[in-house]
């Protein structure tokens, strides 16, 4: 499947689904400072990675997705069908996530912060969108042959 | 408390942008990648380099890989109790978050300690 940008999704979530996702956002930002300030930043690092987003997107989605597909697929739980295809996504995003941390770790002491931590998010954009990809690619012909055009 | 409110600001601000672009995107598999965006480790980065130096945000750049490998699991346990057991998303991702503690820190006190 081809991908695709839907800017009318963002109306299908409410406002108070935005402030959930902000103010959980915050809380685990400002818990990774105060675990680092505790600790050290050996126990802080761990909590950069914690998954911040992907509870509050996948149960969206699955409540979204629920809302839109419920007259069409009456007989189907598309919601949770598509809840588990983030959670693939979010596997496959969590792998570029290592390279990241990597960057980071090894050039940043010798490096401009800046420098560093944009050159780290392109190689996660790029890691991510390569692992997607062939993860696209593999399981194209098994999708067609279904009829599955979810993921 | 200034820096405490900045970081609240910086990271809600942050993790919000991605969420976004993992709502608008499809298919989901794409859109799911940006739900293990580095949107906290961004926030929190920018934060350290400037408040403490390059060096201890390098260190936990380095936590940041255990954290990652176990996202990893957790989100292949995820996929697995949705899609297989059919379980409810809601209890799902927030019942494992502390199984992807606990792995976390098993890394943490296993190879980084």
């Amino acid at each position: 499947m081809r991908p695709e940008i839907d800017v009318g999704a963002i109306r299908q979530t409410k406002w108070h689904e935005y402030i959930i996702r902000f103010v959980f956002g915050g809380c685990v930002t400002v818990l990774a400072g105060v675990m680092a300030r505790e600790f050290g930043p050996v126990v802080g690092g761990l909590f950069l990675a914690v998954p911040t987003i992907f509870p509050a997107s996948a149960t969206l989605i699955e409540k979204h997705e629920k809302e839109n597909r419920k007259a069409r697929h009456p007989e189907k739980d598309v919601g949770k069908t598509s809840a588990g295809f983030d959670a693939e996504g979010a596997a496959l995003g969590s792998v570029a996530l290592v390279l990241f941390g990597w960057i980071v770790w090894r050039f940043l002491p010798g490096g401009s912060a800046a420098m560093v931590l944009s050159l780290a998010f392109v190689a996660w954009f790029l890691a991510a969108t390569v692992l997607w990809n062939v993860r696209e690619r593999s399981t194209k012909r098994g999708r067609s042959e279904s009829g599955n055009n979810i993921a | 408390m200034g820096e405490l409110l900045a970081r609240f600001l910086i990271g809600g601000a942050v993790v919000s942008l991605f969420a976004v672009c993992g709502d608008i995107l499809k298919p989901k598999t794409l859109a799911g990648l940006f739900s293990a965006a580095p949107s906290v480790a961004i926030a929190t980065l920018c934060l350290t380099a400037i408040r403490q130096s390059n060096g201890y945000a390098a260190a936990e750049g380095r936590s940041m890989m255990a954290g990652a490998i176990a996202f990893f699991i957790y989100a292949l346990c995820a996929h697995w109790l949705i899609m297989r057991i059919r379980l409810s998303v809601r209890i799902v991702t927030t019942a494992l978050l502390p199984f992807w503690a606990a792995t976390a820190f098993f890394l943490w006190w296993e190879f980084l300690r």
